[in-house]
């Protein structure tokens, strides 16, 4: 049966989003993701020439603040969440391989 | 009337006058939680000691007579994607179930400072990501009305607790409909307001040009109330509007002579439930006995109203949930990873349920290069087609009226093995939010099985008042048919 979104296709997606999934959720997420797609599909069917894309409703541009310094949480609060920490930095696993 | 029984105005009144305590209100709807929510999983975090301690510096202010707010001393309950200081903030999901926010969001801390009792915080939908309740590492959250059945979502707790007279009112967020379709199936009044009146700092992303913070309450002029409570321009929000916050009770007058409601065509469709086409065009008559005329109207894209909704929230999704790597915040996997890659992808996978992911790789597909023009940019293209839909239409009428949801709410687990089911039972939601105008949905109507019909209302652009307008005065010719779960 051919799927729109292959099981090639959901890894390399599944890669870009940095999450891994398990061989029945390849399956799963391929069948899933091609029947919603091919639903979606109708959107072939709106004629769209020379439309606008909208990717914000209000008429906002560059909305500033001033470059003032403002009292922030503090570096306690920031780690306090932290999974896992040294002194005040968050330790994570090596970055390169 | 108990305690529990009562509303935010009348509520204000009665502490005002001193009649009552907010401390006895609180205690009552504490206790009230403690035998109802087992049964029905509206909260997934009770304050006691904290509410409490807040109830009586209400109390002190009351005795002082330096009250302004209305919603001083009353018992709210906030939905779980809006980060409350010191209180755990779990969006229902593994990978912020012990997360405690160091701060309060905006909205979260206008509610404080206007001297609001927080219950608690409500159950929903993982990411706001469902139309259920049931995507939810603490379990379904079950309707009032029916305990099999969903409460819709993803605000469901809040139209829940809101329902069950286990607060004496809620907020939610909205993206899709996550305010108006869950009050819909609980019988309760909710709102969106126009995207940028409320700020969203300090609520958890899911999409940002669509997400909206709102109220959910047990009526119009509640609703009103702690709408007026949440608006305002916050400089920490970039997508905050500096509109005037009208004082939105001043528009429940009941007089709706004149008003032009729009009925658009598209909405009545063959998967529309007949019970709730009937309680809609009763609801028609209602407001033509009243004065108001009732205007045929056309919003020629709504059919696409879902794909183009689910692939521009599901992109924004993607990227807004790129955050949660396990580093600053949140879950990390405990599978000892060699490298942060390893990592990020393990605690992701761990930490996200099965919808959350779906969305993401949704999203991820249609920004990525090769389809990127074919789904998200042309999506976003037939969102400006939709926009103008509506823009012309209110050329002809002041509000619009449309059923809140096709059906009234479904069996737990009935659609949770086919999601593009559970997707297009958002169709009458989510062109308001892609639109970014304001809505609102009310109870029009009860099925034969007893179970709540919604009707909602659109109002232009920053035109609330209107919307409320309408809304109240239905709500005077209709309060008698109203029932308690």
């Amino acid at each position: 049966m051919f799927m729109k979104v292959d099981r090639k296709e959901v890894e390399y997606v599944a890669m870009l989003a940095r999450i891994e999934l398990s061989e029945d959720e390849k399956d799963l997420y391929s069948e899933q993701l091609s029947t919603i797609l091919d639903f979606f599909d109708r959107l072939k069917e709106v004629d769209t020439e020379n439309v606008p894309p909208t990717s914000h409703v209000l008429d906002l541009v560059n909305a500033y603040r001033p470059d003032q310094v403002r009292p922030s949480p503090g570096v306690e609060a920031v780690l306090r969440n932290a999974p896992d920490r040294a002194n005040r930095f968050f330790r994570v696993p090596k970055i390169l391989d | 009337m108990d305690l529990y029984e009562e509303t935010i105005q009348g509520l204000h009144g009665r502490l005002k006058r001193r009649e009552v305590s907010s401390e006895e209100v609180t205690r009552c709807l504490l206790d009230r939680i403690s035998k109802l929510n087992q049964e029905v999983n509206a909260y997934v975090t009770v304050e006691g000691e904290a509410a409490l301690e807040q109830a009586k510096e209400a109390d002190k202010r009351f005795a002082k007579g330096e009250v302004s707010s209305a919603l001083c001393g009353i018992p709210v309950a906030i939905k779980d994607n809006m980060n409350t200081e010191g209180i755990r903030t779990t969006c229902a999901s593994r990978i912020l179930e012990n997360f405690i926010p160091p701060f309060d969001g905006t909205a979260v801390r206008k509610l404080r400072e206007a001297g609001a009792v927080f219950l608690g915080k409500t159950n929903m939908d993982e990411f706001a990501m469902g139309s259920s309740t049931e995507h939810s590492i603490f379990g379904p959250c079950r309707n009032p009305y029916d305990r099999e059945r969903v409460t819709g979502g993803s605000s469901g707790g809040s139209a829940c607790a809101v329902a069950m007279d286990m607060c004496i009112g809620a907020t939610g967020s909205d993206t899709g409909g996550s305010i108006r379709q869950p009050a819909s199936y609980c019988g309760v009044v909710g709102m969106k307001p126009t995207y940028g009146r409320v700020s969203r700092f300090g609520l958890v992303a899911f999409a940002s040009s669509l997400d909206q913070i709102g109220p959910i309450a047990k009526d119009v002029t509640d609703l009103s109330l702690l709408l007026e409570v949440l608006c305002g321009y916050d400089p920490l929000d970039s997508t905050s509007v500096d509109a005037d916050v009208p004082d939105f009770t001043s528009f429940l007058t009941g007089d709706v002579t004149g008003l032009r409601i729009g009925i658009p065509k598209e909405y009545f469709i063959e998967g529309l439930d007949a019970e709730v086409e009937e309680a809609i065009r009763n609801g028609i008559r209602t407001f033509e006995k009243e004065g108001a005329v009732a205007v045929e109207i056309s919003l020629p894209h709504t059919s696409y109203g879902i794909p183009v909704y689910y692939l521009i929230a599901t992109a924004e999704a993607s990227s807004n949930l790129a955050r949660y790597d396990g580093v600053k915040y949140g879950f990390r996997s405990r599978a000892s990873s060699d490298t942060l890659r390893q990592m990020y992808h393990r605690t992701r996978s761990e930490g996200f349920g099965t919808e959350v992911k779906r969305r993401i790789m949704l999203g991820t597909y249609a920004l990525s290069s090769g389809y990127y023009d074919a789904y998200y940019r042309k999506a976003q293209q037939v969102r400006t087609l939709i926009r103008q839909d509506f823009v012309d239409a209110f050329e002809h009428c002041d509000v619009i009226m449309t059923p809140t949801a096709p059906s009234p709410a479904f069996r737990i687990g009935e659609k949770t093995d086919d999601p593009l089911q559970m997707y297009l039972l958002d169709i009458f939601t989510t062109s308001v939010n892609l639109a970014g105008l304001p809505g609102l949905s009310l109870p029009c109507g009860y099925t034969a099985e007893g179970l709540p019909v919604g009707m909602q209302l659109l109002g232009k652009y920053f035109d609330e008042g209107t919307v409320l307008k309408a809304a109240f005065a239905f709500e005077q010719q209709t309060r008698s048919m109203r029932r308690k779960p």
